[in-house]
């Protein structure tokens, strides 16, 4: 058993996006508090865009993150072209579920297959398997492989895609390009079904009461739906608006914060536990065995939703690639002549992410606000460490070992710290 | 055959740079594990240290002491640095504040205090010798490739 009090202090987490810092004190044996903390690299990037024409601030603002540069790329487009009544065509919306789609596949890959995976089979890093471990990891880098792929053929790159833009997108897929992704999905998906099993862990449980809260669509839509939670409300899409606003006060005012929703949580398994009927019927046949376990409130199963969402962004984009004939289309153009505000709502691989962009007549960006998913998780991880290390702490397990699931847990949120530089207030409880 | 000891190293950015080097282990993974003993790659493993090592690849420019303080110590011990993407070769975007307007510049002062930042975000040749430079937001991964080949 420890005795009276001592600090947790885990420096320059590893094997998550970004710099980040946590400390936990503990005293009379009782975690009594848990900070993240940020680290300085906020680079103020909604300063930056304001004045900025409309068309330039999803690039602009997509260099928030490298890591989900096609989801904020998406969604400041969506927030501009609701600002700017622009109607995009079914294609281009196609095309824009594919970009993400591709996105879950290569992101959920990193943070599976090179943050989680050495967790599970007890080595530091991927780096450090041995030879054993040379199929696992060839099977691995396949499915990244093909998310890039994806990627690369409909945005033009894996990150920062060039092809996607305000209104549409100004290249289309190359034949080639499509053809070479469709193989290699194709070949990947037999290895990403067989990775279930191997983040369905049972060594490590945390089941915590939780509202989870997703953009819920038809398909699994990575950008269509309604806000759902699993508290039982729905947002519609026209009160996102206001739902934004409630969202983004409390940054500067936690009660705020407290009264709309209490803490929450967003991400894979939020999507799972409220849309997962949604999902396509072949990996709902296939994955049968593991889907029985959503809805779930234990936070570990965020990787076995991730590992599931793999296979489904395969079997959806091989589905819609075969049956798409890419064909050139006009990019609407914008009116201008009216200042107004437009806020895009999509699913990032961490979560659900908001862009709100407000332009003026002339179609210049006056106002830029953004919640992405690791902010909006956040109280909600900080409170379940606190409960996580007493559960430890009364079972008399070893201050090093609590380290180290401490740092398990963190990466079962998968956290974006390159994201929540920028946003996070510095002094948040 | 001795293996060279290579550190990853970011600073202020969007770290897509790295996400772009973590793509390109997709295919030369087992090449690259048996060419090079990673020294520090913080995204891949934890205990990173900035002992000696012959490269140093680095991505994002540097906005505070500490990061200064870190690229100075990663100089003395790196054979080669190599920065890759626009941050670490001229600074942008990520340096954007240095040229904001002085009524932005106002609004932001309190903020950059508080974050403990340097007056103005810089690229890494502004303090140290850079030996290659791998220019592009992101980084060209072609470019990138090519240049892991001769190193
Ligand atoms: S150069 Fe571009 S992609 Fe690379 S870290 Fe900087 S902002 Fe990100």
């Amino acid at each position: 058993m420890h005795k009276g009090n001592f600090n947790i202090s885990l420096k320059n987490i590893s094997k998550i996006e970004g710099h980040t810092h946590m400390d936990i004190a503990v005293k009379n044996n009782e975690a009594v508090s848990v900070k993240l903390k940020i680290s300085e690299n906020k680079r103020f990037y909604r300063d930056a865009v304001k004045g900025m024409g409309y068309k330039a601030a999803p690039m602009h603002l997509a260099r928030i993150c490298g890591t989900c540069s096609p989801a904020h790329m998406s969604c400041v487009c969506e927030a501009v072209e609701r600002a700017m009544n622009i109607r995009i065509s079914e294609q281009s919306r196609a095309l824009r579920e594919l970009l993400l789609l591709g996105n879950i596949i290569r992101d959920h890959g990193m943070h599976l297959y090179f943050f989680c995976l050495p967790d599970i089979f007890g080595v530091d890093s991927v780096l450090d398997f041995d030879k054993k471990k040379d199929n696992l990891i060839h099977n691995a880098l396949h499915v990244k492989e093909a998310g890039n792929m994806l990627c690369n053929a409909v945005g033009g790159r894996a990150v920062h895609p060039p092809f996607a833009n305000v209104g549409g997108f100004n290249e289309l897929p190359s034949k080639e390009n499509v053809r070479e992704a469709l193989k290699e999905l194709k070949e990947a998906r037999q290895y990403a079904l067989d990775f279930i099993d191997t983040f369905f862990v049972k060594d490590m449980s945390f089941k915590r009461d939780t509202n989870f809260v997703a953009l819920c669509g038809k398909g699994f839509s990575y950008i269509d739906g309604v806000i759902k939670t699993s508290s039982g409300k729905v947002i519609e899409e026209e009160d996102y608006r206001e739902h934004l606003e409630k969202v983004i006060i409390p940054y500067s005012n936690a009660s705020a914060f407290e009264f709309e929703f209490k803490e929450f949580m967003v991400g894979a398994l939020a999507r799972l536990n409220l849309n997962k009927d949604e999902l396509e019927k072949s990996t709902r046949k296939d994955c049968s065995r593991y889907l029985k376990v959503f809805p779930s409130n234990d936070i570990f199963h965020n990787n076995l939703a991730q590992a599931i969402s793999v296979v489904n962004a395969i079997d959806k984009s091989v589905k819609m690639l075969e049956s798409m004939d890419f064909k050139k289309e006009k990019i609407p153009e914008a009116k201008l002549g009216k200042a107004n505000v437009g806020v895009g709502v999509i699913e990032a691989p961490r979560g659900t992410l908001y862009h709100m962009i407000g332009v003026d007549a002339k179609g210049i960006v006056n106002r830029s606000e953004v919640i992405i998913p690791t902010s909006q998780n956040v109280i909600h991880l900080e409170k379940s460490m606190v409960d996580f290390v007493n559960a430890m702490l009364s079972k008399g397990i070893s201050k090093e070992k609590i380290s180290m699931n401490v740092e398990r847990l963190i990466r079962a949120y998968d956290p974006c710290m390159s994201c929540a530089t920028h946003f996070l207030k510095i002094n948040w409880k | 055959m001795q293996k060279k000891k290579l550190g990853i190293f970011s600073f202020t950015c969007c770290e897509g740079c790295t996400v772009v080097f973590i793509e390109l282990l997709n295919n030369h993974f087992f090449d690259y594990k048996n060419r090079f003993d990673f020294v520090s790659f913080r995204q891949l493993k934890s205990n990173n240290k900035t002992g000696k090592m012959d490269f140093a690849i680095i991505e994002g420019a540097i906005s505070t002491a500490s990061e200064k303080k870190k690229l100075l110590e990663i100089r003395k011990k790196a054979k080669k640095i190599i920065a890759i993407g626009s941050c670490a070769c001229t600074g942008a975007p990520s340096n954007q504040r240095n040229n904001f307007r002085p009524e932005i510049k106002k609004e932001i002062e309190k903020q950059v205090k508080a974050l403990r930042q340097l007056k103005t975000i810089e690229p890494l040749k502004k303090y140290v010798k850079v030996d290659i430079l791998l220019n592009g937001c992101p980084v060209n991964i072609t470019q990138l490739e090519k240049a892991m080949e001769g190193l």
